[in-house]
């Protein structure tokens, strides 16, 4: 790998090397290494491009990787990743797409993951999406998860997009099985003219289902983005949706929100706030000594963290 | 030393909330103190630099800071306890209180500081500042950071109030330590007797203007008889 690999590499996985144990790596549209290990099994698909992961049941403590890099301008690629995840596992998943464009043309990478969480697995889902380089070139990236839960299972998605793409429609959604969780936490910023789109679909349908959708976002410059979420009990479950916006400069941000209870037993709850950083949180942390531009980043990195 | 000379601060409309205030700060605990209304915060803001007087100079140590923004005036050992805390999604205590100091602090060092204010770090230290957080707590939180910041010249805008539990002893004994190690000017605005029985100095306000200036043995008296003598209203039956 060379410098700039490894930079993205760094930055959506968090390691600097091919990392060791179970894993897969894509770079610029081609699957470049996989590994399996004992409980992890990493197969290449045949008739599409991308991996089916098989995790044994009771697999415990154990993770996957599965980093994305483009570093040449100009490539798009459409990817299928599918996450079987066999009963009693308690194990994590990071994934990501690092893109770096120094070129004219757009790089695009669209990511379709879909996990299938046998009784009573537990995962945590890390993704970080980031992109960086001069070029004119796009950087766009279209996300999309599906999760299916087995009654009892736990699935956590963490997703993160902090920085450098210009266009993203990021889509994740849920079936939720009895007693089973599906929690999301998202972070996004977006900035420049940047435009993010970010949707969810939790369908509670098995007694018990429980779902949490968190959304924490800043919008800076004349960037957009729209949020929307959209929750539907159809049994005796609890479902909540929180999206927590700070908006600056000449951003937009919507929120549309919609709960639909199809049971007299579903207890449904949206929260969506969106405003600016309040300025007596600027003033305070200016009577620290810090300038307004310092205490700005605070509150937003503090925020987003 | 702080020196305030003919500050004024007039609303839109032209009225006076405060008006020629003159006033030394150099003693080790200062009370500021007057009814509800009477400029007490505002006087706090004009010299934080939150607000701008409509006429005056501030000096610190012989420095104008009039024009100084916060930040500035922070830098150069302007402290100030907000009167109501403010609360922040994300950042912890910990992220606080090591902003406060300026530096990288350990953990250790960043417990001492709560523990001084009677909270349990080790409960408190990553716990965001949010509105999990009771006005009590966040209240004894804020005067950790002050505490962290130890500058010479720290404003507590009613530090007692939400703290009930928590005994005015301790309260007090925070502001003596926070002397022992900054040496520097102490101003609490409060009604509260017993932090104005501490007070080397006691300013009275009053519409907006200093009504009286002096020791605790020459103010103490007159307000604590003021406070009692309430006067029946005409033609009550009382």
């Amino acid at each position: 790998m060379d410098e700039i690999q490894k930079t993205l590499l760094q930055q959506v996985a968090g390691i600097h090397e091919v990392p060791t144990g179970a894993y897969s790596l894509r770079i610029d549209g081609k699957l470049v290494g996989k590994n399996s290990s004992e409980n992890i099994e990493i197969v290449k698909k045949e008739d599409l491009p991308g991996i089916d992961i098989y995790i044994k049941p009771g697999t415990k403590k154990e993770s996957v990787h599965i980093p994305v890099i483009i570093a040449q301008t100009g490539i798009k690629e459409l990817v299928y990743n599918d996450f079987h995840i066999g009963e009693d596992c308690d194990v994590t998943i990071v994934a990501g797409c690092g893109i770096h464009n120094g070129g004219a043309e757009t790089s695009e990478h669209s990511g379709i993951h879909r996990f299938f969480l046998k009784k009573n697995a537990r995962v945590k889902y890390i993704e970080k999406h980031y992109g960086e380089g001069d070029g004119n070139g796009e950087r766009i990236m279209n996300p999309t998860t599906e999760a299916t839960l087995e009654a009892g299972a736990y699935l956590e998605m963490e997703t993160t997009q902090i920085k450098g793409i210009d266009s993203t429609k990021r889509m994740t959604r849920g079936k939720v099985g009895p007693g089973a969780t599906f929690v999301v936490h998202e972070k996004l910023l977006t900035h420049g003219k940047q435009y993010a789109e970010t949707a969810f679909e939790v369908e509670l349908d098995g007694e018990d289902a429980h779902t949490h959708v968190v959304s924490r976002s800043v919008a800076r410059d004349s960037s957009k983005q729209l949020f929307l979420s959209k929750i539907n009990g159809n049994t005796k479950c609890t479902g909540r949706s929180e999206c927590d916006a700070i908006i600056m400069d000449g951003a937009s941000v919507s929120a549309i929100p919609e709960i639909n209870a199809n049971n007299p037993d579903a207890s449904l709850v949206h929260e969506a706030a969106i405003g600016r950083i309040a300025g007596e949180q600027l003033i305070k942390l200016m009577t620290l000594g810090l300038t307004e531009k310092e205490a700005e980043n605070q509150i937003i990195n503090g925020f987003l963290k | 030393m702080l020196e305030l000379k003919n500050i004024s601060c007039k609303t839109e409309e032209g009225k006076y909330i405060l008006k020629n205030i003159n006033l030394t700060i150099s003693e080790r605990f200062v009370a500021i103190t007057g009814p509800n209304g009477s400029g007490k915060s505002t006087l706090a803001k004009i010299i934080t630099g939150i607000m701008a007087p409509s006429g005056g100079q501030i000096l610190l140590d012989g420095e104008d800071i009039t024009g100084m923004s916060i930040t500035e005036r922070a830098q150069r050992g302007v402290s100030f306890a907000f009167q109501q805390p403010v609360r922040f999604k994300g950042l912890t205590v910990r992220d606080l209180i090591t902003l406060a100091a300026g530096k990288k602090l350990s953990v250790s060092a960043a417990c001492d500081y709560l523990s001084e204010v009677g909270l349990c770090a080790r409960e408190y230290i990553n716990r965001e500042l949010n509105g999990s957080l009771s006005g009590g707590e966040l209240k004894r939180i804020e005067i950790a950071m002050i505490n962290a910041r130890g500058t010479k010249l720290t404003i507590f805008d009613e530090p007692e109030a939400g703290i009930d539990l928590w005994s005015f002893n301790s309260l007090i004994k925070v502001f003596e330590n926070m002397y022992d190690r900054t040496k520097g000017s102490i101003v609490i605005i409060s009604h509260q007797e017993r932090i104005l029985d501490i007070a080397d100095k006691i300013i009275v306000l009053k519409d907006g203007e200093v009504e009286k200036v002096g020791t605790k043995e020459e103010i103490l008296p007159s307000i604590l008889t003021a406070s009692v003598s309430c006067p029946k209203i005409e033609g009550s039956n009382e």
